[in-house]
C-alpha cells in the first residue's frame, strides 16, 4: 500500500503517540511496582510508593484516552481485539483495578499484615499488567486468526505462545529498568544506594531480553522488516534505538540518572516506532489470510469523524502537555513523606 | 446460562458499582471548592481542616471510581463489540473527548490537590482544586452526551447495510446537543451534587450527635445543606424537563414509567402501585386522574401514548421501570423536604440539638445513592429493547465471539473483586469518619523513627 499522509495515517500515528506516552509514563509506575517487594522496610516501601504517588493516575489516563481514541478512530480494531482477547482483557482489568486500589489502600492501616498484603497486590498486579501488555504486543507481531467478518477466530491459547510470552517478559524487563532508573532519581540516602544496586541488573536483564526478542522477530516474523527494506532511511530509527539503549549504562556509570531516564524513555519510544513502522498500515495482522487484516482503512470510522477527532486532539493536547509538564515540575526532586502521603 | 443475559447482568453490575463513586467525587469536588474558597477568603484554619479532611474522602472515592471506570471503557468492546462497531464514530468520539478533556485534567491536578499542599502557593492549590472539580464535571458531560445519543440519536446517518451498517456523524454539534443531552446532563449533575452534599450532611450530623468535632460539623453542615437545597430543587426542575423530553422522544419509556397501557385522554399519574403486565393494570395503585396529561402537556385532557401503541417486541419491561421511577421521585421529594426542614431548624438555631432530625440526616446519605442507581435503572431498562433507541436492539449489539463460560468467569471475577472493594471502601470510610479531622490517618511514628537515619546518611 502507498504511504499517504492522510487522516487515517495521522490517527495511526496519534494512537501510537498515546500508547507510547502510556508506556513511557506508566512504564515507570509498573516498573517501580514490579521492584516493590525487593524493598523490605516499611518506610522505604512507602517512599517507593510515593515516588509514583502523585503521578501514576495521570499516567494511566494515557491508556484510557488511547483506548477511547482507538474506539473512535478504528472501531473495528477496538471491537475485534477487545472481544477477541476477552479473557486476557479481564485479567488486565483485574490487574489495573488492584494496582490502583493497592496504592490507595496500602498505608491506610498500620497493621503489618494489611500493608504486606497490599504490597504483594501492588507488585503482582504491576507485573501482570506489564506481562499482558507485552503479550498483546507480541500478538500484533505474530498476527491472529481473523474471519472475513473481522472477528477473532481463535481462542485464549491462540494468544499464548513462546514468542508472545517472550515479548511479555521483555516488556516487563524494560519497565523494570525504566522504573529502577526513575526510583534512583526520586530517592536518596540508603534507599537510593539500594536501588542503584539493582539498576545494572535490570539493564542486563532488559538487554538480554531485547536481543532475544529482536532475533526471534527477525527469524520468525520477517514481515516486520518489509518497510525497512523498502526505505533504508528507517534504519536510522533502529540505530537510534540501539544508541539510546547503549547510552543508558553509560549515563548510569557517570551518575547522570536523569539523562539515563531520558535515554530509557527514548528507547521505549524508538522500540514502539520500529514496531509501528513494521506494522503499518495494518493494525491487526491476520494470520493466516493476511488479506483479512484490519488496517487503517478498512477498520476506520468516517473521514468526518477522524477530522472532528483531530480537531479535538489539536485543541486538547497542548493543554494536556502544558499542565502535565507543570505538575511533574511541581513534584520534582526527591520524595519526602508527609501527613498526606500514601 | 445464555451469554446475552450474562452480558447484561455483568454490565448492570459493573456500572452500578462504578456509579457509587463518580457522583461522590463530583459532589465532594464542588464542596471542596467552596470550602477551600472560604479558607482563602476568611483565613480561618477551620476551613483548611475541613478541606483537608474531605480531600482524603475524595481521594478514596476517586481511586475506586478510576479503577471501576476503566472497566466500563473496556466493556463496550469486550461484551458489546457489535454495538461498538455500529457506534464507534459517535460513541467512541465522545469517550475519546472525555479522555482528552476531562480525565487528564482531573487526574493531573489531583496530584496537586492531594499531595501538593506544601509544594505550591495557596492560590495555585485552589486553582488545582477547581481544575479537579471542573474535570470531574466535564467527564460527566461527555459520558452523558454519549448515553443521551443512545436515547435520542441525532446528527448522524446510517451507512451500509446489515452486518456492515454503521452510524456516521453528519453534524457533530447536533450529536452533542441531541434532544435529551442537556436536560439529562443537568439532572445527572445535580444527582451528583446531592450525593456529595448528603455524605457531608450525614457525617456532620453524626459528629453532632456524638458531640465530636462540633465546630467542624456545624460549618460543614451549613455548606452542605445549602448545596442540598439548591440541588434537590434543581433536580425536580430538571427531572420534570427530562420527563417531558422522554414523552416526546421515547414515548414507550414514558409509558413504562407510568404503566400507561392504553393511549387515552386524561392519563392518570400513579403515586405508587404494583404493575401486573399480563393484565395490563396497576394493582394497589393510587392514581391522580388527569395529572400525567397535565404534567406533560398542561392539559388534563390530552392523550398520552400508551404501551399498546407499540409492538410487543418494542416495549420495555414495565414493573421494574415503574417502581424504579416512582421510588426515585419519592426520594427526590424527600430530599427536598428534609433540606427545607433542616434549613428551617438551622435558622431557628435548633438544628444542632434536635437529635431525631440529626438521625434522619445521618441516614439520608442513602437517599441520593439509591435514587442515582434506580434513576439509571429507569432510564436504561426503560430504553429496552433498544441499545440505540429505534435503531439497534441490545440483543443485536452483543459480541459475537464471546462465549457464556468466558462471561461467567469475568462476572464471578468482578463480583468477588467488587464485593471486596465495597467492604473495604465502607470500612476505610468509616475509619476516616471515626478518626475525624486534624489527624493523620496513617501512623507516622515509624517514619519519625527512621527520619533520623535517612537524614544522616
Amino acid at each position: 500500500m502507498e504511504f499517504t499522509f492522510d487522516l487515517n495515517t495521522i490517527w495511526f500515528i496519534l494512537i501510537g503517540v498515546l500508547l507510547t506516552g502510556y508506556a513511557i509514563l506508566d512504564g515507570f509506575d509498573l516498573g517501580v511496582g514490579s521492584l516493590h517487594l525487593l524493598v523490605k522496610d516499611d518506610t522505604e516501601r512507602r517512599l517507593m510508593l510515593n515516588s509514583i504517588g502523585p503521578v501514576w493516575d495521570g499516567n494511566e489516563v494515557w491508556l484510557v484516552t488511547g483506548g477511547g481514541a482507538l474506539f473512535a478512530a478504528f472501531p473495528h480494531v477496538y471491537a475485534t481485539v477487545f472481544s477477541g482477547f476477552y479473557t486476557a482483557f479481564m485479567l488486565l482489568l483485574a490487574g489495573l483495578i488492584f494496582r490502583a486500589v493497592a496504592i490507595e489502600f496500602r498505608s491506610k492501616r498500620p497493621s503489618k499484615r494489611w500493608r504486606s498484603a497490599w504490597d504483594i497486590a501492588f507488585s503482582i498486579s504491576s507485573i501482570l499488567i506489564a506481562l499482558l501488555m507485552g503479550v498483546a504486543l507480541g500478538n500484533i507481531v505474530t498476527g491472529i486468526p481473523l474471519g472475513a467478518d473481522k472477528e477473532f477466530a481463535g481462542n485464549f491459547w491462540t494468544l499464548v505462545n513462546p514468542y508472545t510470552l517472550l515479548v511479555g517478559i521483555t516488556t516487563l524487563s524494560l519497565f523494570m529498568m525504566h522504573g529502577a532508573i526513575y526510583a534512583v532519581l526520586k530517592t536518596e540516602g540508603s534507599l537510593q544506594e539500594k536501588v542503584r544496586g539493582w539498576v545494572n541488573n535490570t539493564i542486563i536483564f532488559f538487554v538480554i531480553m531485547y536481543v532475544t526478542t529482536t532475533m526471534a522477530t527477525l527469524i520468525y516474523f520477517p514481515h516486520m522488516l518489509d518497510h525497512f527494506k523498502n526505505s533504508p532511511l528507517f534504519f536510522v530509527v533502529a540505530l537510534l534505538n540501539m544508541l539510546a539503549i547503549a547510552n543508558i549504562p553509560r549515563e548510569i556509570h557517570h551518575k547522570r540518572e536523569f539523562r539515563a531516564f531520558l535515554s530509557s524513555a527514548a528507547s521505549i519510544a524508538a522500540l514502539l516506532t520500529i514496531f509501528a513502522i513494521g506494522l503499518f498500515p495494518n493494525i491487526v495482522l491476520s494470520t493466516p489470510n493476511p488479506e483479512l487484516s484490519l488496517n487503517i482503512y478498512n477498520a476506520a470510522s468516517s473521514q468526518k469523524t477522524l477530522n472532528i477527532m483531530l480537531i479535538m486532539a489539536i485543541i486538547g493536547i497542548p493543554f494536556v502537555l502544558a499542565y502535565t509538564i507543570s505538575i511533574y515540575w511541581i513534584f520534582r526532586g526527591k520524595v519526602k513523606l508527609n501527613a498526606m502521603s500514601y | 446460562m445464555d451469554v446475552e443475559i450474562l452480558a447484561r447482568i455483568q454490565f448492570a453490575f459493573t456500572i452500578a458499582f462504578h456509579y457509587i463513586f463518580p457522583p461522590l467525587s463530583i459532589g465532594l469536588g464542588v464542596l471542596l471548592v467552596i470550602m477551600e474558597g472560604m479558607y482563602l477568603k476568611t483565613k480561618n484554619p477551620l476551613y483548611e481542616r475541613m478541606t483537608k479532611f474531605w480531600v482524603k474522602v475524595f481521594a478514596l472515592t476517586f481511586a475506586i471510581g478510576v479503577a471501576s471506570g476503566i472497566v466500563m471503557e473496556f466493556e463496550f468492546g469486550t461484551n458489546w463489540a457489535t454495538y461498538s462497531r455500529f457506534v464507534g464514530d459517535v460513541f467512541g468520539s465522545a469517550l475519546a473527548a472525555e479522555g482528552i478533556f476531562a480525565f487528564f485534567l482531573e487526574s493531573g491536578f489531583l496530584a496537586v490537590l492531594v499531595f501538593g499542599w506544601d509544594k505550591v502557593s495557596p492560590r495555585v492549590h485552589f486553582f488545582s482544586t477547581i481544575m479537579v472539580s471542573l474535570g470531574s464535571m466535564l467527564s460527566a458531560v461527555w459520558i452523558v452526551v454519549a448515553n443521551s445519543w443512545m436515547q435520542t440519536p441525532a446528527g448522524f446517518h446510517v451507512v451500509g447495510e446489515g452486518l456492515n451498517a454503521r452510524a456516521e456523524i453528519t453534524d457533530f454539534w447536533a450529536m452533542v446537543f441531541n434532544p435529551s443531552s442537556m436536560e439529562r446532563l443537568s439532572h445527572v449533575l445535580s444527582g451528583c451534587w446531592l450525593a456529595g452534599a448528603f455524605l457531608v450532611i450525614s457525617v456532620s450530623a453524626y459528629y453532632l450527635i456524638r458531640k465530636k468535632h462540633i465546630e467542624f460539623a456545624k460549618a460543614s453542615m451549613k455548606i452542605a445543606l445549602g448545596l442540598a437545597l439548591f440541588a434537590s430543587l434543581f433536580q425536580l426542575i430538571t427531572g420534570h424537563q427530562s420527563a417531558i423530553g422522554v414523552s416526546k422522544n421515547q414515548p414507550a419509556k414514558l409509558a413504562a414509567y407510568e404503566a400507561h397501557f392504553d393511549s387515552s385522554a386524561a392519563a392518570p399519574l400513579y403515586l405508587f402501585g404494583w404493575v401486573d403486565e399480563q393484565k395490563q393494570e396497576v394493582k394497589f395503585g393510587v392514581a391522580v386522574p388527569g395529572l400525567l396529561s397535565f404534567l406533560l402537556y398542561g392539559d388534563t385532557k390530552r392523550e398520552v401514548t400508551g404501551l399498546n401503541a407499540f409492538n410487543p417486541e418494542d416495549r420495555p419491561p414495565v414493573n421494574i421501570v415503574f417502581q424504579a421511577y416512582h421510588f426515585m421521585v419519592a426520594i427526590g421529594f424527600f430530599l427536598i423536604a428534609i433540606s427545607i426542614l433542616s434549613l428551617i431548624y438551622l435558622k431557628r438555631n435548633k438544628l444542632f440539638e434536635t437529635r431525631w432530625l440529626l438521625w434522619v440526616l445521618v441516614f439520608s446519605v442513602l437517599g441520593p445513592q439509591i435514587a442515582n442507581q434506580i434513576g439509571w435503572i429507569a432510564a436504561e431498562v426503560g430504553r429496552q429493547p433498544w441499545i440505540v433507541y429505534g435503531l439497534l436492539r441490545t440483543s443485536e449489539g452483543l459480541s459475537k465471539v464471546v462465549e457464556a463460560n468466558q462471561v461467567i468467569f469475568s462476572l464471578v471475577l468482578f463480583f468477588v473483586i467488587y464485593s471486596l472493594l465495597f467492604v473495604l471502601f465502607i470500612y476505610l470510610l468509616n475509619e476516616k469518619i471515626q478518626h475525624g479531622p486534624e489527624q493523620p490517618d496513617t501512623i507516622s511514628s515509624e517514619y519519625e523513627k527512621q527520619k533520623g537515619v535517612l537524614n544522616h546518611s
